[in-house]
């Protein structure tokens, strides 16, 4: 699957009351969450985000809390993919299970700034800068990771595993 | 193996792990809140199983938004306590429920040896008592709860030794807040931090929690500490089940061995925006404040109360401040309050709440308005943490926070107590 959007790029350290502050975690419905998506690092960022559009940033993205809300608020507002020096493991985690694509790429990062348009295939990991001509390519997945996204999830993937145990129907 | 090496490998069913390896391992407990338990009970049941796989080892504490702050933090609440009952978990209502980290350990449910995986970023503050305890998100939490297990990578083990003792108003706070100071908020990413050493071996318990408890802060998987003495004389009359205690080989790999001489560590405050933003008391300058929070998983127990105390007693909370705070369960409120503690509370001008994270996150008890400064005993202080996203928090142990609360400024107890 190719996505193709434009950049919204943050810096080092970008914690999940960045993201989405707490005093909106008494919902969880995904829609709700998105309008305040990044509020606590950029205000403006619900009105200028279009579906499609990715999140680019430093070391570290999602750090803090371990809200799932984080990778959902994201999810819904549009963005189609984050790609990050490095991410907090809670956030990584949470973010393969609710099918939010992340990538980790350092070179990208480097280039990449505010307004760019990239073109990301997920299966190759390939992130095209369309706009500055360069091609990256991010670090594989691990291979349990594939199999997580294959199954479709983790909440799919315990169902198989139940199953085979005959555990669940 | 390390000491985390060696508990991840008894529940892989392996005799041996290294660093890098992906396991699947069997939990002793699973935990959530009323913020992280709707959103796990909501994808527990897409699974589509019907119980939980063992009622006694899946644990949900509202402590968050409770006593309910308004009416969706109640609706999430009711959701949680109906599923809790239902499935005949372990549950917790309010008047008798503590900051989940602050509870668990006092309830002897989080033991030496165990794999605790929690939906809370601050689930391994159960590494004070040797456990390896990490926090994960509600999907993940979920899995276990059905299984009764979850696939985690072995993280390498960092070491940290802290050589020398504190001197009089240091603790647990100040060596974790030094440690993320020098290494930073991802100094310890996808890692295990070991802490040693003579000044860990001669804090309390209460001070041990406080330093697990911000393992996080470093992005670290967990925060563990080896069980001494000290341990099993807070564990063996709280444990209703038997455990296991688990020691590093002599031989083990470190990542990395990290060591520090603190006998001359200062109270440390980290400024906003980072908990790394961390300097020694004597450097803080003169940094008005409106309000002084001491509490949560961080620094709300017993011992937090009676250093507080010793600062407060005697003394007012500066006109211009408001001081909360906020023991961190029903038993430590109960022994504060048998001790004196609440009465010097109340007399020097402070509010005492019932326990709740609250402020901590800037759900309610305590929000900032724009342009305030707060002195929090808390663990994180990030933009916008604890309200307004133009409000300020400086993170300090119990300690310099009363001393702040008492002269309206970020004060040293030195300048208050006798």
């Amino acid at each position: 699957m190719k996505l193709t959007g434009k950049v919204h790029k943050y810096g080092a350290n970008v914690d999940t009351d960045a993201i989405i502050p707490a005093r909106y975690l008494n919902v969880s419905d995904p829609d709700e969450l998105a309008r305040h998506s990044m509020e606590g690092i950029d205000a403006q960022f619900v009105k200028r985000v279009a579906p499609g559009d990715f999140i680019v940033a430093e070391t570290n993205f999602g750090c803090g809390s371990s809200r799932e809300h984080a990778p959902v608020a994201i999810k819904a507002s549009g963005i189609s993919c984050v790609v990050a020096r490095s991410f907090a493991r809670i956030f990584f985690r949470n973010a393969i299970n609710i099918g939010l694509p992340i990538l980790e790429c350092e070179e990208a990062v480097e280039v990449t700034q505010s307004g760019d348009i990239l073109e990301i295939e997920l299966e190759t990991g390939e992130i095209k800068n369309i706009t500055r001509g360069r091609t990256f390519h991010a670090k594989p997945y691990p291979e349990f990771m594939l199999e997580l996204i294959a199954a479709g999830g983790l909440v799919e993937h315990t169902r198989k595993r139940l199953k085979a145990r005959g555990v669940v129907r | 193996m390390t000491l985390s090496e060696k508990i991840l490998a008894a529940h892989a069913g392996k005799t041996k792990v290294t660093p890098g390896e992906l396991v699947n391992v069997r939990v002793d407990l699973v935990l959530s809140n009323d913020i992280t338990a709707p959103i796990a009970i909501k994808e527990f049941k897409r699974i589509g199983i019907k119980r939980v796989f063992d009622p006694r080892k899946v644990v949900m504490v509202p402590d968050h938004f409770t006593p309910n702050k308004d009416i969706p933090s109640a609706e999430q609440a009711k959701l949680v306590r109906e599923f809790a009952l239902e499935q005949g978990l372990v549950y917790f209502e309010v008047g008798r429920m503590g900051i989940e980290h602050v509870l668990l350990p006092e309830q002897g449910l989080v033991l030496p040896g165990d794999v605790v995986i929690g939906a809370d970023s601050h689930t391994c503050t159960y590494g004070a008592v040797g456990a390896f305890a990490t926090g994960m998100g509600s999907t993940d939490i979920a899995s276990a709860m059905a299984s009764g297990e979850i696939w985690m990578k072995v993280p390498p083990t960092i070491r940290f030794v802290y050589h020398g003792k504190l001197s009089r108003w240091t603790g647990g706070k100040d060596l974790i807040l030094h440690t993320i100071g020098a290494i930073g908020v991802d100094g310890a990413l996808y890692s295990a931090m070991e802490f040693t050493g003579e000044a860990v071996a001669m804090l309390s318990m209460d001070g041990r929690f406080t330093m697990a408890n911000m393992a996080i802060e470093a992005g670290a998987k967990a925060g563990i500490l080896g069980v001494d003495d000290k341990t099993i004389e807070y564990v063996r009359p709280r444990a209703k089940r038997p455990y296991e205690v688990y020691e590093a080989d002599k031989d083990a790999e470190y990542a990395r061995v990290v060591e520090y001489d603190v006998s001359r560590l200062e109270p440390q405050v980290a400024f906003p925006h980072m908990p790394s933003n961390t300097k020694p008391i004597s450097e803080v300058g003169e940094i008005e404040i409106d309000q002084v929070v001491i509490g949560s998983c961080t620094n709300g127990r017993l011992e937090d109360l009676q250093i507080t105390a010793q600062i407060l007693k005697g003394r007012q909370v500066h006109p211009r401040v408001r001081c909360i705070v906020i023991p961190g369960s029903q038993r430590v409120y109960l022994e504060a309050l048998r001790e004196g503690l609440i009465e010097t509370f109340v007399n020097s001008g402070a509010a005492v709440s019932t326990p709740t994270c609250g402020p901590c996150l800037g759900g309610y008890m305590g929000v900032l308005a724009a342009g305030e400064r707060c002195v929090s005993t808390t663990n994180r202080n990030f933009v916008g943490r604890m309200g307004s996203p133009d409000s300020e928090i400086y993170l300090t142990n119990p300690a310099v926070a009363a001393a702040s609360a008492v002269l309206g400024k970020i004060a040293s107890p030195e300048e208050v107590a006798d």
